[in-house]
C-alpha cells in the first residue's frame, strides 16, 4: 500500500444577489417608548445568522448598541416583502434596506433630542452606548431612553423609518447575453493538500489553507462559521455527495444518511483561514455576500491535488475512490 | 481565522464599533437549550397529516386512479387529486414572467420524473395516512424515458414536458442561453494550443437536517396562517395565491427560522397542497418530507456537463474560451432557467479573456426536477473552470498561481457579459493564499494588483 | 391502536404517560409532552438530531419505543442544567459558535454529555467517535469538536464559582 501525497490549488468568484427578476428586500425599523428599536422584515434566517447581523448593521447606523435592537421576522402580516434568502443576497439587500430605514428612524431620533436639549439636530452625535450628545460637548446629553419618551408622549413623533434595497431587473440581451447579472462579487482561493491510498483510492483531504475576499467581516465569527462549513460542504461535494451515484442511471439513489455519503468529524483537514477586505461600494458598510462561495473553491483544490498526488484527471463529481482507482490502473495498464 | 490588513489598506475604516466585530449570535441561546422554535415545535388540535402518493415510474402515463379503498382506511379524512387544484398547473418563476407554466401541482395525465406526486392522503395520524397512501390504485402506461441531456436534445428522444414541446427551455426564441464576446474561432486559429476537456458533475442533496414542511392552520376570519421552513416567504404565498385561485391577502406564511436550507427550501412544493388541504378540510394540516423524499424527490442540485475549449498561448494568456454547459433541469423548470442564465453569467470565470463563447443549455429529464443550491449555477462550473485552468497551467509549465494572477480580471477590464469589473480581489486572494501554504510564487505574481494591470 | 402505562424519571421529575404501544418516544416528547429540544431529522436513526440520555447513554428516541423507557432515567435538553443555568457543554457551544442552524445542537450537546460523564479527559478522537452518530450540515464539526474539548477542560477544572 501506498500514501501519495499532493496539493493543488483553485481560485474563485461569486456574485452577490441575482439581478435577473428584480431583487428588492425592505425593512420597517420603529422605536418603542423606551428606545429599544424594532427591525420588522419578513427575511428568514437559515441558520447562517442573518438576525445577529441584521441587527449589527441597524445598530451601526443609528448609533445604538447592538443589544438595543429587537429584529421581528418573519411573517408577512407584519414583515414588508423580501424576495428570500438564497444566492447570498441576505447580508447584501437586507442589509442595505435596514440602512436606509435606520438613517430615516435616527434622523427622528436627533430631531426629538434636538428640541429637548435645545439645539441644533445637526450638531449631535450619538456615543453608541445609548446616548446622544452635542459634539464635543458630551456632558450636554440625553439619553435614547428619554428621547424616545419624549418622542411619544410630549413630541407626538413616531421615531421610524422605512427602508428598501431594489437591484432593478436587469433583461439579459439575447443574441450577445450582455447583462448586469448581480451586483458586487466576493473572491476566494484554496489550497489543498491531499494524501491518496493507491490501492484503495481513497483520498484523505490534509490541509485546506484560503483566502477570502469578503468586502468587510460585519460579524467575523459568523465569517468563519461560513468559511468552515463551506469548506466542509467543499470538501463532501468534491469526494462523497450525490443522489445518483451512477448518473445518469437513476438506480441505487440514497434514501437516508447511512447510503448518502458525508464526510463525518473524523474525516476533517487542518483548516487555515486569511480574510481580506475589500469594502463594496454598494455594500452595508462594504459588506459582499460570501455565503454560497466558501464552498466552491475547495472542490477543484482537491481535484487538482489529486492529480498532483497520482497523476489521475477524475473530471466527474464525486471523485469516488472508484473513479481514482481506475484512473491508476488506467495509467498502469 | 487572521486578516491581511495590508491588502487594500487605503480602504479600511476604524470608526465602526457594531459591525466589524464579533457578537453572540442572538440565536446561539435558543439552539444551546433547544428552545428556538421551528416551524414543527408546535401543537394544533386534530392536526391531520397528509401522505403523497407517488410515482414509481420515471415516465408514464396515467390511465385511471382508484382511491375507493383508501377511502375506507380508517383515521383517513380526505383524500385530494389534480381536480381539487384550482390551477393546477404552475411555475416558481412565473412570478418573475418566466413562462410557460409547466408543472402539476398533483399530476393527472402524465408523471415524468419517480417520485412525481399524485395522490395526497389526508388523515388522522400519519400511519393511517401511509396505510391508505398504499392503498391508492393507479394504473401506468410506462412511456420511454430519457436521463442524459444531450441524448435529450437529439431529434427522436422522448418528449419530456408537453408544456415546452421540446426538450429545451427557450431563451427570448434561442435554444440556449448565450453570450458573445469578441471573436473564438480567429482566436482559436491563432492561438498556441488548444485544449478542449469534458467535465461532469451528479446530482447533490442538500441535506439539511430540518426536512422540508410546513403547518396550515386555518384561522378566524376565513384566513389560513403557514408555519413553513422556506427560504422565501413571498414566493410561497404569490405562488399559493396563484394556484389556489386564492385572494392573496387570505394566506399568511410564519416563517424565519430553517433547520438548515442550502437552497433547498427555496422551491414551493409542501405549502400549496397544505393549505388547499387546510382550506377543504377546516383542520390544521402537516406535510412534511420523510428523509427519504427529501433525498430523492426534493430537488437537488442539478447535474452539469461542461465543454471547455481555450485557446492559449505559450506566455501564458488565455486567448480564447468557448464553453458548452447543459443543466439536468429534470422534469420541470423550477429555478433551472434562472440558474442557468447565472451559469452563463459567470463564464469565463474570473478571468480576463477577450473572446468568449458561452451557450447554456437548461434541458429537461426524466430525473427528479433539480432547483437552487449553495452556489447555484456556479459551483460546478467552478469545479470545470478550475480544473481546466489546472490543465492549461501544466500544459505550459507554467506554476498555476502564476497563471491566475496572469490572468485575473482587474478592475476596469470588460467582462464577457460586457460589464466593467469593479471591486475584484482575485490577485489578492491567490497571493495570500500563496502566503499561507508557503508556496513560492515569482515577483512579478507578488506584486501585481487588481487596482491595475501591469504592464 | 392500545395504550398503555409508562413510569419513567424525565429530566429528575417522576412521569406517569399513556402511551400507544408502538409509539415512539421521540413522539411522546414532542407530541404529548410538548418537549421540542428533541429534534426529528430522519425517523430512521441515522441522523443523530433525536438523541437523549437514558440511564446514562445515549440512544435514538425515534427508534426507541416509548413503552421500553419503563423504569427508566431519561434526560433530555431541556433537562440538562437547571432553569436559567447553562451547563458547560452548553457554554461552550455558545462562547465556540458551534451552532448555526442549531437543528443538531440538542443531540450533539447530549451525545458529548455522555461522553464527558465517562471520560471528563477525551482525546480528540473520542470526541469525534462520540459524535460520529451526529449529523451536521452547517458548521463542519470542527467547532462542535473544539466546543466539546473546551467544555471538558472546564468540568475537570476543580469546582469554581459559577455566576
Amino acid at each position: 500500500m501506498t500514501r501519495k501525497r499532493g496539493r493543488g490549488m483553485a481560485a474563485v468568484n461569486y456574485p452577490t444577489g441575482m439581478n435577473l427578476g428584480g431583487d428588492p428586500s425592505q425593512a420597517l425599523i420603529h422605536a418603542t417608548t423606551t428606545g429599544s428599536f424594532v427591525v420588522t422584515l419578513s427575511s428568514v434566517d437559515l441558520g447562517q445568522g442573518l438576525k445577529t447581523v441584521m441587527a449589527q448593521i441597524c445598530a451601526e447606523t443609528l448609533g445604538v448598541p447592538t443589544d438595543n435592537i429587537i429584529i421581528d421576522t418573519a411573517d408577512t402580516d407584519t414583515g414588508p416583502h423580501c424576495m428570500g434568502t438564497f444566492a447570498s443576497r441576505g447580508t447584501h439587500r437586507i442589509g442595505n434596506a435596514i440602512i436606509m430605514a435606520a438613517k430615516e428612524a435616527r434622523a427622528v431620533m436627533l430631531e426629538v433630542a434636538a428640541e429637548e436639549l435645545e439645539v441644533d439636530s445637526n450638531d449631535l452625535t450619538t456615543d453608541g452606548a445609548g446616548t446622544i450628545h452635542v459634539k464635543g460637548s458630551p456632558q450636554k446629553s440625553i439619553s435614547i431612553f428619554n428621547v424616545a419618551l419624549a418622542a411619544h408622549f410630549k413630541h407626538g413623533k413616531s421615531i421610524s423609518g422605512r427602508g428598501i434595497f431594489l437591484q432593478p431587473r436587469s433583461y439579459p440581451e439575447p443574441e450577445t447575453g450582455k447583462m448586469t447579472p448581480a451586483t458586487c462579487y466576493a473572491h476566494a482561493c484554496t489550497v489543498a493538500e491531499v494524501e491518496v491510498d493507491t490501492e484503495t483510492g481513497e483520498v484523505a483531504v490534509l490541509s485546506l489553507k484560503s483566502a477570502y475576499e469578503v468586502g468587510r467581516a460585519l460579524n467575523p465569527r459568523m465569517v468563519e462559521q461560513q468559511i468552515i462549513g463551506g469548506a466542509w460542504m467543499g470538501i463532501s461535494h468534491a469526494l462523497y455527495e450525490t443522489t445518483e451515484p451512477y448518473y445518469p442511471d437513476r438506480a441505487h439513489g440514497p434514501v437516508d444518511f447511512n447510503q448518502y455519503l458525508m464526510p463525518g468529524p473524523g474525516d476533517l483537514p487542518e483548516f487555515a483561514n486569511v480574510v481580506i477586505e475589500r469594502p463594496a461600494a454598494d455594500g452595508p458598510f462594504g459588506a459582499k455576500g460570501v455565503g454560497e462561495m466558501t464552498a466552491n473553491s475547495p472542490i477543484p483544490a482537491i481535484a487538482n491535488a489529486i492529480f498532483d498526488a497520482v497523476g489521475v484527471r477524475v473530471d466527474s463529481l464525486p471523485i469516488t475512490p472508484e473513479k481514482v482507482l481506475r484512473g491508476i490502473r488506467a495509467l498502469n495498464a | 481565522m487572521e486578516y491581511r490588513k495590508d491588502y487594500f489598506a487605503e480602504t479600511q475604516t476604524q470608526d465602526l464599533t457594531e459591525v466589524g466585530v464579533t457578537r453572540q449570535r442572538s440565536d446561539a441561546l435558543g439552539h444551546v437549550t433547544g428552545k428556538t422554535q421551528y416551524y414543527a415545535d408546535r401543537q394544533f388540535a386534530g392536526l391531520l397529516h397528509l401522505k403523497m402518493v407517488r410515482s414509481p415510474h420515471h415516465h408514464a402515463r396515467i390511465k385511471s386512479i382508484d382511491v375507493a379503498k383508501a377511502l375506507k382506511v380508517p383515521g383517513v379524512v380526505r383524500i385530494l387529486t389534480a381536480k381539487d387544484v384550482p390551477q393546477n398547473i404552475y411555475t416558481i418563476l412565473c412570478l418573475i414572467q418566466v413562462e410557460p407554466n409547466d408543472e402539476p401541482v398533483l399530476a393527472f395525465d402524465k408523471v415524468r420524473f419517480k417520485g412525481e406526486q399524485i395522490v395526497a392522503v389526508l388523515a388522522e395520524s400519519e400511519a393511517a395516512a401511509r396505510d391508505a397512501a398504499a392503498k391508492v390504485k393507479i394504473v401506468y402506461e410506462v412511456l420511454p424515458a430519457v436521463f442524459d441531456v444531450e441524448e435529450a436534445l437529439k431529434p427522436g428522444a422522448p418528449l419530456v414536458n408537453e408544456y415546452h414541446g421540446r426538450n429545451y427551455f427557450t431563451y427570448e426564441g434561442h435554444h440556449c442561453r448565450r453570450v458573445r464576446h469578441g471573436d473564438v474561432e480567429r482566436a482559436f486559429a491563432k492561438a498556441d494550443h488548444v485544449v478542449e476537456e469534458m467535465y461532469q458533475s451528479s446530482p447533490i442533496e442538500h441535506a439539511p437536517t430540518e426536512t422540508t414542511g410546513c403547518i396550515v392552520v386555518p384561522d378566524q376570519n376565513d384566513r389560513y396562517t403557514c408555519y413553513s421552513n422556506t427560504q422565501a416567504l413571498y414566493f410561497t404565498l404569490d405562488n399559493t395565491a396563484l394556484i389556489l385561485n386564492s385572494p392573496f391577502h387570505k394566506l399568511r406564511l410564519v416563517g424565519g427560522t430553517v433547520g438548515g436550507g442550502f437552497g433547498g427550501k427555496v422551491d414551493v412544493i409542501t405549502e400549496p397542497i397544505a393549505f388547499l388541504a387546510a382550506m377543504l378540510t377546516k383542520r390544521p394540516v402537516k406535510y412534511e418530507y420523510s428523509r427519504e423524499e427529501e433525498m430523492q424527490v426534493s430537488s437537488p442540485r442539478a447535474a452539469e456537463r461542461i465543454y471547455i475549449k481555450d485557446g492559449l498561448m505559450k506566455d501564458g494568456r488565455i486567448t480564447a474560451r468557448k464553453v458548452t454547459l447543459y443543466v439536468d433541469a429534470g422534469a420541470y423548470s423550477r429555478h433551472s432557467p434562472y440558474g442557468t442564465t447565472k451559469a452563463a453569467a459567470h463564464m469565463p470565470g474570473p478571468y480576463t479573456i477577450p473572446n468568449v463563447w458561452v451557450d447554456c443549455h437548461c434541458v429537461y429529464t426524466n430525473r427528479t426536477p433539480s432547483s437552487a443550491m449553495r452556489g447555484f449555477g456556479v459551483t460546478i462550473g467552478d469545479f470545470a473552470l478550475e480544473v481546466q485552468m489546472d490543465k492549461l497551467a501544466r500544459l505550459i509549465g507554467m506554476d498555476p498561481m502564476e497563471f491566475r494572477i496572469l490572468n485575473a480580471y482587474r478592475d476596469g477590464d470588460m467582462k464577457a457579459h460586457q460589464k466593467q469589473v469593479e471591486g475584484a480581489a482575485l490577485v489578492e486572494c491567490v497571493q495570500a493564499a500563496a502566503d499561507l501554504a508557503r508556496w513560492p510564487i515569482d515577483d512579478r505574481s507578488k506584486t501585481a494588483s487588481s487596482l491595475k494591470r501591469e504592464v | 391502536m392500545t395504550k398503555v402505562a409508562v413510569e419513567f424519571t424525565l429530566n429528575t421529575r417522576e412521569q406517569n404517560e399513556f402511551v400507544e404501544t408502538g409509539s415512539t418516544l421521540l413522539s411522546a416528547l414532542r407530541d404529548r409532552l410538548g418537549l421540542y429540544g428533541t429534534k426529528a431529522g430522519c425517523h430512521q436513526g441515522t441522523c443523530g438530531a433525536c438523541t437523549v440520555i437514558i440511564d446514562g447513554e445515549p440512544h435514538l428516541s425515534c427508534l426507541t419505543l416509548a413503552e421500553r423507557c419503563r423504569g427508566k432515567d431519561v434526560t433530555t435538553l431541556e433537562g440538562l442544567a437547571p432553569a436559567g443555568a447553562l451547563h458547560p457543554l452548553q457554554q461552550a457551544f455558545m462562547d465556540g459558535f458551534a451552532a448555526q442552524c442549531g437543528f443538531c445542537t440538542p443531540g450533539m450537546i447530549l451525545a458529548a454529555k455522555c461522553l464527558l460523564d465517562r471520560n471528563p479527559d477525551p482525546t480528540r478522537d473520542e470526541v469525534v467517535d462520540a459524535i460520529s452518530g451526529n449529523i451536521c450540515r452547517c458548521t463542519g464539526y470542527e467547532p462542535i469538536i473544539a466546543a466539546i474539548l473546551t467544555a471538558a477542560q472546564g468540568l475537570r477544572k476543580p469546582a469554581r464559582k459559577r455566576a
